[in-house]
């Protein structure tokens, strides 16, 4: 007699648990998992974006430490709120820019004007590396273990929430 | 029987919205392929994949950047031959199973996907136990005399 109720409380309960998770920010139904932690990154060999050096590959798995790859535009707002946090994260943490679907000049500008976090800066003006990669939008970091494997992923920008409960936990799994 | 129209047609209204869905193409015709019949697939494959910016739309629906790219990449590997089921591994392999609009069949989803046989297995049984019930219930007794007078009573004080 009482299993309906017992079905209609468990219905009510997660659905509240998924509101609140939603109001949290722990619960996002928009979030996008793609399966890029694990992999090996895709080939690519990027031109130069100014003020910095190209990068391919090669370049990226040849690197004896980890190395944080950045996906940036211009014309992305999350990306300004987010340089600020490049630059902090920069000294501990060497940083790879590539710009995405942005003409050199606005690129430079922007990379001038926000205070120039990365190490290299390549140019993927027509945004085709980055599908390979499974980049949705930007902004959105890759944290490359030495030997070219994707070890950690978030889609959209960096902060201390996710630097604290994503990021340092992966450098120090690759410290081990 | 106006009701009952009004049944059949709220009915059917999906089903025919489905039917009549219009070709939901392109903007941009220097998009298309030039030979119908792989245009017509790729509209088919690019229709199974979500619009990671928008999210609720298909890559064939969204005005959005991406979207165009998608679609591009879409084309270029039916040109090449390649069969709807690779090309929407190529994407999945990139972006996860959340691309595709339609999720497999597997243990993650197969609740979303038994739903509807759940639903209806759960109702059906729910019917029969209720109207088994209602069968094997005893026919109401006639009234007693005293309850048939306190009756009388109440008709006629009215």
């Amino acid at each position: 007699m009482l299993a309906p109720f017992g079905v209609a409380a468990a219905a009510g309960v997660s659905f509240w648990a998924m509101l609140s998770g939603m109001g949290t920010g722990h619960f996002d139904p928009h979030d996008i998992h793609t399966p890029s932690a694990g992999r090996r990154v895709p080939a690519f060999d990027l031109p130069p974006q100014a003020p910095g050096q190209g990068f391919s590959q090669a370049t990226l798995a040849a690197q004896n430490r980890p190395i944080l790859v950045n996906f940036f535009a211009s014309w992305c707002i999350p990306c300004v709120m987010e340089a600020q946090t490049l630059a902090a994260l920069g000294s501990a943490l060497p940083i790879w820019g590539i710009a995405y679907k942005d003409t050199p000049e606005n690129a430079q500008g922007f990379v001038t004007r926000t205070g120039n976090p990365y190490r290299r800066l390549a140019s993927d003006r027509s945004g085709v590396t980055a599908i390979d990669w499974g980049v949705s939008g930007v902004p959105e970091s890759f944290l490359i273990a030495p030997g070219g494997l994707i070890e950690w992923h978030v889609a959209g920008p960096l902060t201390d929430d996710n630097i604290r409960t994503g990021l340092r936990p992966a450098i120090e799994n690759l410290k081990r | 029987m106006i009701r009952l129209w009004m049944l059949l047609f709220l009915l059917l209204a999906p089903v025919s919205a489905l039917v009549s869905m219009p070709a939901l193409a392109v903007d941009d015709p220097a998009e298309m392929l030039s030979n119908p019949a792989q245009e017509a697939r790729a509209e088919t494959i690019g229709a199974q994949l979500r619009c990671l910016v928008c999210q609720n739309e298909s890559i064939e629906d969204s005005g959005a950047d991406l979207a165009r790219d998608l679609r591009r990449i879409v084309r270029v590997h039916v040109k090449d031959g390649e069969s709807n089921q690779q090309i929407i591994g190529w994407m999945v392999e990139r972006y996860g199973n959340f691309i595709r609009l339609r999720p497999p069949f597997n243990g993650m989803t197969m609740l979303l996907w038994i739903m509807p046989l759940l639903a209806l297995a759960l109702g059906g049984a729910a019917s029969w136990l209720g109207w088994r019930r209602r069968r094997h219930q005893a026919p109401p007794q006639p009234l007693s005399d005293i309850e048939r007078r306190r009756l009388d009573d109440l008709i006629e004080s009215r």
